[in-house]
Parts: C-alpha cells; sequence; structure tokens
C-alpha cells in the first residue's frame, strides 16, 4: 500500500479515462484497511480510488509500476478481486496514505460486480503500455521497471550476481541501440521538413530512407499509392513468382498463401507482411498479370487477372446443384480449394443471388436460390 | 548535407549491428527491450524487410519467419479447434516446430510476430482472457459479447446459460444469441449430456490437449 500517492483524481491533458467501477474495497496485501467503498478508475496511465463518502480522498498509482496482475474468483460471501503486483516505491515517491508496507501487491474488491470487464481492460492497458507513448506531465511518473537496490524475494548470491551483471549489459546495450533509434527519427524528421522544396523523384528517395528506418509512411504526394521503388521492384518479382502456383491453385491464392510461400522460398531476407501488402497493391497499376482483392469479408487474396471469380461462381452453382446443398468444408474438399477461398466464393454467389444460405448451430450451409431459378 | 548525415547514420549502424546481430536472436528479453524502446520513440524496426533494423539486426527475419510458423500451426490445427488457439498451446507447437537448435522464442515474440500478421487480413485477434491470450486465426465476427463469454470460459474450458447469467447479469436470450454465434464459427462443441444443463465447451481452451502432436495430414493440409 505504500505505492498509492495522493492525488486530486482530475486526468492529466493525453490521459484518457478507459473504464470505471464503483464498490471498490483495497487490500493492503491481504489485510482490510479503512478503504473499504469507494470507485475504482482506470487510465491509460494510471490506477486511481477515490473514496464513494469523502471525494478528497483520492489516491493512485501508475500502471508502469504494475509487474503483474491475477484474477481472483468471487466464493461464497466473498467478492470477485483483482490482485495486483507492484515493484517496489520510488524513492522520491510523492506522499501517500501509508509511509511503509510488507507487501508487495494490493488486493481489488469489487463489491459491486464488474471485475471481469475491469480486468480486460486492465489487461489491454498493461499489453499496449499506452502510457510510455503518451507524455503526460511530472507529476505521473512514468519510470519503468524495478528501481537499482531493490529488494530481492529470494537469493543465490551467485547467480543473482551473473543475472544483474547481464541484466546490466542489457542495459548498456539498450541505451546504445536508444541511441541509434532517437538519431534515426531525429534524421527522418529533419526529412519529412524538408517535403517542401524537393521533386517526385527525391520524394519517392526519402519515402523509402524513412521506411527503411521504420518510420511509416507519412508522405502526401504520391504516383504510385503507398508504395516505393522497392516496392514496385518487388511488385515484378510477385507476378513471376506466383504466376506458377497461382495456375495450380484454380488462379487464385489468400494473402496468408502467399506470405508462406514467398518467405519459405526466400529462406532469408524475408518480406514483413507490410511489405508484401504494399508491393500486392501495386499490381494492378503496374499493369502486371496477378491483382490484390479484398472480399467483403476483409480477407486479401491475390487473383490472375485472367481468373474471373465472378464466372467461377457459375462452375459453383452447379456444384451445390448437384449435392442439393453444400458447406464451405464440404465445398472446399470437392473442389479441392482451401476452406477459407472456398467460402468467399460461396459468399459471392449468395451475393449474385445464386445461393440462399441456411445458417444454423450445425453450421453454414449454402443452397441454389430457387426464387431466381423457378419464379 | 542530408546525405553525409545519412551515411555517417549507416557506419554508425552498422557497426552497431555486428555488435548486437547475435544478442538479438539469442536473447530473448533484449527484444523486448528493443521493440519496447522503439515504440517509444515512435520506430517500427519491423515495417519492412528492407530497413535498416530488420536487414542488418536480422530482427525481422526471426519475426517474420515466425510469422510463417505460426500461421502454418493454426491452420493446421483450425479444423479441431476452429481458428481459437490458446497462446500457451500455440507457444508450445511452434517451439516444437523449431526443432532442438532454433533459437529461443518467447511469448512477447509471438505477440509481435502476429500483430504484424493483421495486415494480411487475416482475421488475426489477440483477446486477453484470464491471465493469458486467445489467438484468433480466422475471419470469425467477435465482438466485446462473445469475447467476454470467451473469458468466462477460460477457468473451466466450458460455459453455462446459468453462469453467463449469474456472472455477466444478461438475459436468457443475449447469452444464448452469443453461444449459438460461437458454434455456428466452430469455436464452441454443444455437450447435451452434461450434469445439469447444457455445457458449451471451447476446444481452443482444452488443456488436454496440449502436448497433441499435429499429424502428418494435418501439416498437409494446413497449406495446399
Amino acid at each position: 500500500m505504500d505505492r498509492f500517492v495522493w492525488t486530486s483524481g482530475l486526468l492529466e491533458i493525453n490521459e484518457t479515462l478507459v473504464i470505471q467501477q464503483r464498490g471498490v474495497r483495497i487490500y493492503d496485501g491481504e489485510e482490510k484497511i479503512k478503504f473499504d467503498a469507494g470507485t475504482l478508475l482506470l487510465s491509460t496511465h494510471r490506477l486511481i480510488w477515490r473514496d464513494q463518502k469523502n471525494h478528497e480522498c483520492c489516491m493512485a498509482i501508475p500502471l508502469s509500476h504494475i509487474v503483474f496482475i491475477e484474477e481472483q474468483a468471487a466464493g461464497i460471501g466473498k467478492s470477485a478481486k483483482i490482485v495486483v503486483h507492484l515493484h517496489p516505491a520510488h524513492p522520491t515517491k510523492e506522499p501517500g496514505p501509508f509511509q511503509s508496507s510488507k507487501n508487495s501487491y494490493i488486493k481489488l474488491s469489487f463489491k459491486e460486480h464488474g471485475q471481469i470487464e475491469f480486468y480486460r481492460r486492465l489487461s489491454e492497458e498493461m499489453t499496449q503500455r499506452r502510457w510510455e507513448n503518451i507524455p503526460v506531465s511530472q507529476s505521473i511518473q512514468t519510470n519503468r521497471g524495478p528501481q537499482p537496490g531493490r529488494v530481492r524475494a529470494v537469493g543465490i548470491v551467485g547467480i543473482e550476481r551473473k543475472l544483474e551483471e547481464k541484466r546490466k549489459e542489457t542495459d548498456k546495450n539498450i541505451s546504445e541501440a536508444k541511441e541509434m533509434v532517437e538519431l534515426s527519427k531525429s534524421i527522418a524528421n529533419k526529412i519529412k521538413e524538408k517535403q517542401g522544396d524537393i521533386t517526385e523523384d527525391e520524394t519517392i528517395r526519402f519515402k523509402s530512407y524513412l521506411l527503411s528506418m521504420g518510420i511509416a509512411n507519412p508522405v502526401t504526394r504520391e504516383t504510385y499509392g503507398s508504395g516505393t521503388q522497392y516496392h514496385m521492384q518487388l511488385a515484378k518479382q510477385l507476378a513471376g513468382i506466383l504466376q506458377v502456383p497461382l495456375e495450380e491453385r484454380g488462379g487464385i491464392m489468400s494473402l496468408t498463401e502467399v506470405y508462406c510461400l514467398v518467405n519459405r522460398a526466400r529462406g532469408m531476407e524475408l518480406l514483413s507482411p507490410e511489405d508484401l501488402v504494399n508491393a500486392c497493391k501495386m499490381l494492378e497499376a503496374l499493369k502486371l498479370p496477378l491483382r490484390l482483392r479484398v472480399f467483403d469479408s476483409g480477407v486479401m487474396v491475390i487473383e490472375l487477372q485472367s481468373h474471373k471469380e465472378e464466372e467461377m461462381v457459375a462452375s459453383a452453382l452447379e456444384t451445390v446443384s448437384e449435392k442439393g446443398s453444400l458447406t464451405s468444408e464440404e465445398f472446399a474438399k470437392l473442389v479441392g480449394m482451401s476452406v477459407l477461398l472456398a467460402k468467399e466464393r460461396l459468399l459471392l454467389a449468395e451475393k449474385m443471388g445464386h445461393l440462399c444460405r441456411d445458417d444454423s448451430v450445425e453450421g453454414l450451409r449454402f443452397y441454389p436460390n430457387l426464387f431466381m431459378t423457378q419464379s | 548535407m542530408m546525405s553525409k548525415q545519412l551515411d555517417m547514420f549507416k557506419t554508425n549502424l552498422e557497426e552497431f549491428a555486428s555488435k548486437h546481430k547475435q544478442e538479438i536472436r539469442k536473447n530473448p528479453e533484449f527484444r523486448v527491450q528493443f521493440q519496447d524502446m522503439c515504440a517509444t520513440i515512435g520506430v517500427d524496426p519491423l515495417a519492412s524487410g528492407k530497413g535498416f533494423w530488420s536487414e542488418m539486426l536480422g530482427v525481422g527475419d526471426f519475426y517474420y519467419e515466425l510469422g510463417v510458423q505460426i500461421i502454418e500451426v493454426c491452420l493446421a490445427l483450425k479444423h479441431r479447434n476452429g481458428g481459437l488457439i490458446t497462446l500457451e498451446e500455440l507457444h508450445q507447437q511452434v517451439l516444437k516446430g523449431r526443432g532442438k537448435f532454433a533459437q529461443d522464442v518467447s511469448q512477447d515474440d509471438l505477440i509481435r510476430a502476429i500483430k504484424k500478421l493483421k495486415a494480411l487480413g487475416t482475421g488475426f485477434g489477440i483477446i486477453p482472457v484470464g491471465g493469458t491470450y486467445l489467438i484468433q486465426s480466422v475471419p470469425a465476427e467477435l465482438n466485446m459479447d462473445h469475447t467476454v463469454v470467451l473469458q468466462l470460459a477460460e477457468k473451466n474450458g466450458y460455459v453455462t446459460v446459468s453462469e453467463i447469467k449469474a456472472s455477466l447479469k444478461w438475459e436468457t436470450e443475449r447469452a444464448r444469441q452469443v453461444l449459438e454465434h460461437l458454434l455456428k464459427e466452430g469455436l464452441a462443441w454443444l455437450d447435451l449430456q452434461a450434469p445439469g444443463e447444457a455445457h458449451y465447451w471451447l476446444p481452443a481452451l482444452f488443456t488436454d490437449l496440449y502436448s497433441q502432436e499435429i499429424t502428418a495430414e494435418e501439416a498437409r493440409e494446413a497449406l495446399p
């Protein structure tokens, strides 16, 4: 309990409220303390507790101080709880309700329920760690990780020393890396600033620099969408590599399949998913014999230009009619396609009015649309 | 002027890379710190395989290859679990596939690789449940209601309508609709012979399936 600091409870600029819950009691480790009825608020940066009876009594912990969290199910006469394990308090921490505590964890008891949703949101914030990217005022400490000289729970001195050395070495490497990354960012920013004075060619070249430094494409003037020289070349390469595999698979492949196929073949200097997507987006503009297509469901595929999915629908209708009705899995097996693409074809056929669906707990089954054919 | 700075930077980077390439590949902790640090500064080292970071440090290849392995495991097991798998099981299966001499892969590594895979429009999703995550690998519509029920089911591997009504305070109809959707998507199985009322099991959460091998046939079906 000595990690909490007193606060006004007002959110800082750039600090956003995520969720709040009434009826929460705090425990110091396993002990009940006087803070038995309050509203618990989760923001992008802190966990805040405010007494329901006395609103002046308000305290907070920065999310960066949380090591991990656990759930404790409700029992007979007991509310569900979240256990929050914490890093030791910073030596220069602002004052709070307790000067010291023998416990390194607190429990939050949800007397008016709400524990499940709160836990889910807290887990998400712990994963996303938005407080690291969104600066707020100094009063919210965002120091990460354990402080020097922290007390360890177990000790075997020799092993500890080795681990400590390794940690120091890693920290040194990280600070070197940090310098490099910060330098790359400042260079990228300088390039962005020069945007106004440069030509089309230079724009493309600078976009490449930015991309290669890991900064997402910010440039507005574009000839070929979000692509760069690299992606143009890649698009042409892909057209060469994918021609035969596409023909072998009926003219269509999901982008996932393409990603695996291409990267397995390369062995090294692999493509990132974004590289692949950006290159594929340029296929049509570059008049290559393949194209990228996005279905309503969000599934992305590469098709041969010569492939006409709408015509395949006609043959799909024949297949379904022969069998009376088919699920995606059955159709996939019959035709020799992946289930993912089989489903997309049947959905397209339905969209075009050729098939009807029967959606039950036994699955999604497609029938020929007799309203169309038997009018 | 600009190109001089870039050249200097490139030289520094090459030096840095040759020093730390091994560590990046071998040390999951270093990878986590490196990624977090880049994120703070607003740089994504995995954005492109052609980038300084991915090429020089080899960070890219590590994650992009992991992406391929993740896709293959998910496809191979999809018919068993409907396209939903715990991070633990995914981790175990990926490690098995990598073999004895492969580099150590952490759960954090998997999560980062999966986040990248979202760009492929595959329907990859990461759902927090209990103290872990469920990885979704098919484009099934899962809204907050579905997610909350999955989280409820995480404790026992199954859930019932009564449990949902008691814990979440929902009407019967709302609970039934969510469960029906999970059944339709193949994410849940209906057990009418359970004691009391019907149990809705989530194969993704069956702990005793963890150690089961992916069969040769499943591996073949994964990528035709």
